[in-house]
Order: structure tokens, then sequence, then C-alpha cells
């Protein structure tokens, strides 16, 4: 207890500075996931074409590697100057994005085909059939593995403390300047974690209670 | 599939096609070549940056660095497995009080960000007296981690069977055991395989969060070459040939994943499964690792 609240300067803002870097990241990635699987699913060979590839070689790319490349290449290239929170927010938005996008384009799929159908035949484009019919209603089933998701996102942005962003992940190694005991620190942001993971199923449960649709 | 969102596209709709995917190709094309030149015009693909390829020592180096990550994997996915097997079992347990300790088990290591394990293992272990090695950090931080995770995947394999299976299996007079290893796990088993391949593709990305409790794995090896001044300091060559190995490992099981489910589909012994929730255990954990991940 004592590692804590001796440090509680500590536990408040890093904490405070994951959660900001998580809502970003998960903002950024439903939009981005999003467009992808709308590429994924276009009438124009070539989009589905760029989707699919995107999503091929980012999730079989570790994230960690992610990271590394835009902290420690892409500075090199002169482009725009990012910093290292920034440099943790595209990572993980680039990454989770191709997750997201998954698990969208599974969820356009349980919309029952009669439904594009008439959307077709009252002459939408694919834009509104898409915007206005699909989407709306996969989104009900898909907030359950969405949030799943999301949780993994957030336990993801740990990797950021590795590379200099100061978040949860990075908690240790100012306890250990400090002279704590590391070992009891870490265990209280393992607590930490499982309080926000915690939250973020009872999200999902209460809203996949309210949103289920009888089929 | 995707045709159930739009018509067959006539003459007009082709040619509006084409040139949709003439603009597309333009971008895409002109996004590479940005990147391409800006590398480029940094230096980073002048000779020098990429000649350390060339030295026998760094290559074999370099194939050292993908065997700890092949040895990180291979330990990982073994323990992971019999990890989750156990657990799965656990938690389908009559008995109350095993049930509560496996879920609460379960649950605990998929709250808890790998990398955090990892931490544990090798920074706060030494703290109270106990020897650790970053072999044994990364490797029981994935063990935990992904077969908590597998212990859901097992669990979902067998919860989706039909009920009738094991009823007919109590029937014939056979016992618990009998009816889980002989009727219920081989067809979980088959069924699952395809989800549990995917989730090991998870656990061979997370050894890469090896590089950050000092595993000389493949990153790790990556990062050193590419702080090297002798070489230019080629991080970005080095990156890059990182992230090509990577991806040419993981592709190699996603592969196998997606054949196994083709092979499943085709199989005359599939069956009918009853609900998805094994398959929404395996998206929320893709990403894991971290998926996710979860684990990454």
């Amino acid at each position: 207890m004592d590692v804590l609240l001796d440090n509680l300067d500590l536990f408040g803002p890093f904490f405070l500075r994951t959660i900001e870097l998580f809502l970003i990241s998960a903002v950024g990635s439903l939009v981005f996931g999003t467009i992808l699987a709308m590429l994924r699913v276009s009438p124009v060979p070539v989009f589905r074409a760029i989707g699919t590839a995107y999503v091929t070689i980012v999730r079989n790319t570790p994230l960690t590697l992610v990271f590394a490349f835009f902290v420690f290449a892409y500075p090199l290239l002169d482009i725009v100057r990012i910093d290292y929170f920034t440099a943790a927010v595209v990572s993980l938005t680039v990454y989770t994005s191709a997750f997201i996008c998954e698990v969208v384009r599974s969820g356009i799929n349980t919309v029952p085909v009669g439904q594009a159908e008439a959307a077709r035949a009252l002459g939408l484009t694919f834009g509104q059939i898409l915007g206005q019919v699909v989407l709306p209603q996969s989104l009900r089933s898909v907030v359950p593995p969405l949030i799943s998701t999301l949780i993994a996102l957030l336990k993801n942005s740990t990797i950021a403390g590795g590379f200099s962003v100061a978040e949860a992940g990075a908690i240790r190694q100012y306890i250990s300047e400090r002279g704590d005991s590391q070992l009891v620190a870490l265990l209280w942001v393992a607590l930490g974690f499982i309080i926000l993971v915690a939250v973020l199923s009872f999200v999902q449960r209460s809203l996949e209670k309210r949103w289920s649709v009888a089929r | 599939m995707s045709n159930v969102l739009f018509d067959v596209p006539g003459p007009k709709s082709r040619v509006r096609h084409r040139i949709y995917a003439g603009i597309g190709i333009l971008l895409v094309i002109a996004l590479i070549a940005f990147v391409v030149f800006s590398f480029a015009d940094s230096g980073q693909f002048t000779p020098q940056k990429w000649a350390w390829l060339e030295y026998s020592q760094v290559q074999s180096d370099l194939a050292n660095a993908v065997l700890a990550t092949l040895e990180a994997f291979a330990l990982g996915a073994v323990f992971a497995l019999i990890f989750g097997a156990v657990f799965a079992a656990g938690r389908l347990s009559e008995h109350t009080w095993i049930r509560g300790i496996s879920t609460f088990v379960v649950e605990f290591f998929r709250a808890i960000p790998l990398l955090i394990l990892m931490f544990l293992f090798y920074y706060g272990l030494p703290t109270v007296g106990v020897d650790t090695s970053p072999l044994f950090a990364v490797v029981l931080g994935l063990t935990l981690y992904n077969g908590s995770v597998l212990a859901e995947i097992f669990r979902a394999g067998i919860n989706s069977l039909p009920k009738g299976q094991s009823e007919a299996a109590y029937a014939l007079g056979m016992r618990k055991t009998q009816v889980m290893f002989t009727v219920l796990l081989p067809q979980a088993i088959r069924a699952m395989l395809p989800t549990i391949i995917s989730q090991l593709v998870v656990l061979l990305k997370d050894t890469a969060l090896g590089f950050l409790v000092t595993y000389p794995e493949l990153l790790y090896y990556a990062r050193y070459i590419g702080s090297q001044g002798a070489f230019g300091r080629p991080i970005v060559p080095s990156t890059i040939v990182a992230a090509g190995i990577y991806i040419v490992m993981c592709l190699l099981l996603t592969l196998l994943a997606t054949w196994a489910e083709k092979r499943n589909r085709r199989s005359k012994k599939h069956i009918e499964t009853t609900n998805n929730k094994a398959d929404q255990v395996m998206l929320g954990n893709a990403a894991g690792g971290g998926f996710v991940g979860g684990g990454v």
C-alpha cells in the first residue's frame, strides 16, 4: 500500500495518460478501421485488394515492431516531426484498425441479404446502402467483439511505456529510480488494468443486453 | 459475400469503377513513392546502410536471433497449450471450487497486459530473491496470457458441440473422462484448430515484446544492428528486414490456419457447431497481444 500511496503523483498522471492514449487511439482505429472495412466490401476490385493487402500485412506484424518503426526509423525521414505520444497513437491506430476492420466486416456479413437487396431496389447508391442500411444494423451485432478489440488496445497501450511515453507501462522505471519495490508497483499497475478492463467488460455486457437483436 | 451490397455493374458503372480504380492505384503509388523517396532522400537506401547484410558474422547472428524468437515461440506455444487444456477442463469441471479457481486464474491473466506480466517476472521477481532470465520471463508471460486465451477457446469449442454428443455418450454408459477424451475433445479440437493456430500467430508476434525485457530476439537484434555506427546506423533497413522475416513467419502460420479451416469445411466428419462464442473469443483476442492483444 505504501508504494501506491507514496507514489500517487506517479500513478495518477501516468494512468490518466494511458486512458488518454487509449481514447484517442480508439477513436482513430474505429474511424480508420471502418473505412478499411468499406474498402474491403466495395464494388471496385482494386479497393478490395488495397484493403486486403493492408490487413494482411498489419495483422502479421508485431505491434512492438510497428512501435519501433515509428519511434526509431520514422524520425529519420524528416516528413513531419512527431513526439513520442503521437508516435504511440499512430502505431496503435495503424495496428488496431486492421483488427477493427475485420470485426466490422464480419458484422456486415451478419446483416440479411434481403436488407441490401431491398435498399438496392429502392435505388440507393452503394454509399447509402452501407451507411444508412447495413452498417447501422451490423453495429449492434459487432459491439461485443468490437469492445474486446478495444480491451486489447487498452492492454497494448502499455507497450508505449517501453518507448518513452510516460504512461502506466512506464511506472516501473520511475519507481525503481525512487528506490521503491518494483514488484509491488507492478502489482498495483496490474490491478489498475484489471479495473479498467472490468469497466470496459461491464460496458460490453450492458450494451450487448440492450442492443441484442432478435433476428 | 461482397456482391450482396451492390448489383453486377453495368457498362456505365464499369467505366466509373475503372476510373475509381485508376485514382485508387495512383494514390497508393503516390503514397508508396513518397515514402520510398523520403527514405532515399535521407540516405536510407545507400549501399553502406545495407552492407551489414553481407557480413557472415551478422548473417549468423541474425539467424541466431530468429532462432531465439522461434525458441521463445515454441516453448510458449507448448506450455500455453498445456495450460489452456488444463484450465479449460477446470472451467468445465462439476466441482464448484475447481471451476471457481480456474475461472479466476483465466480471467486474471487475460486482464493484465502481457508486457506488465513480463515486467513482473523479469524486474519484479528478483527483488524478492527469485532468479530470473529474460527467456524465463518471456516464456512464462506468453504461457500465462496465451494459455488463458487458449483455455477460453478450448472451452468455447467444447460448448459449441451439440448436446446430443455427450448425451449419447453418457447413454452408452461412458464415464465423465471417457466422454471428454474420446467424444468431446477430438471433435472440439477439430472444430477449433483454425482458431487455435490463429492464437499461435498472436503468440509468435508477442515474442517481440521480449525486446523490452532485453531478450535477444529478432527485434532486439534489428535494433542493435540499427544503432551500429560502423554500418551508418541502418535502423530503417534493419527494421525492414525484421518486418519481412516476421511477416513471412506469421503468414506461414496464418496460411496453415486457413488450410485447416478449408479442410474442416470439406470434411465429412464436420459437424455443425451451435454458437459463435468461439469466433467472438477469437475476434477479441486476435488483436491480442497483446490483439489485440494483449498481448500485443
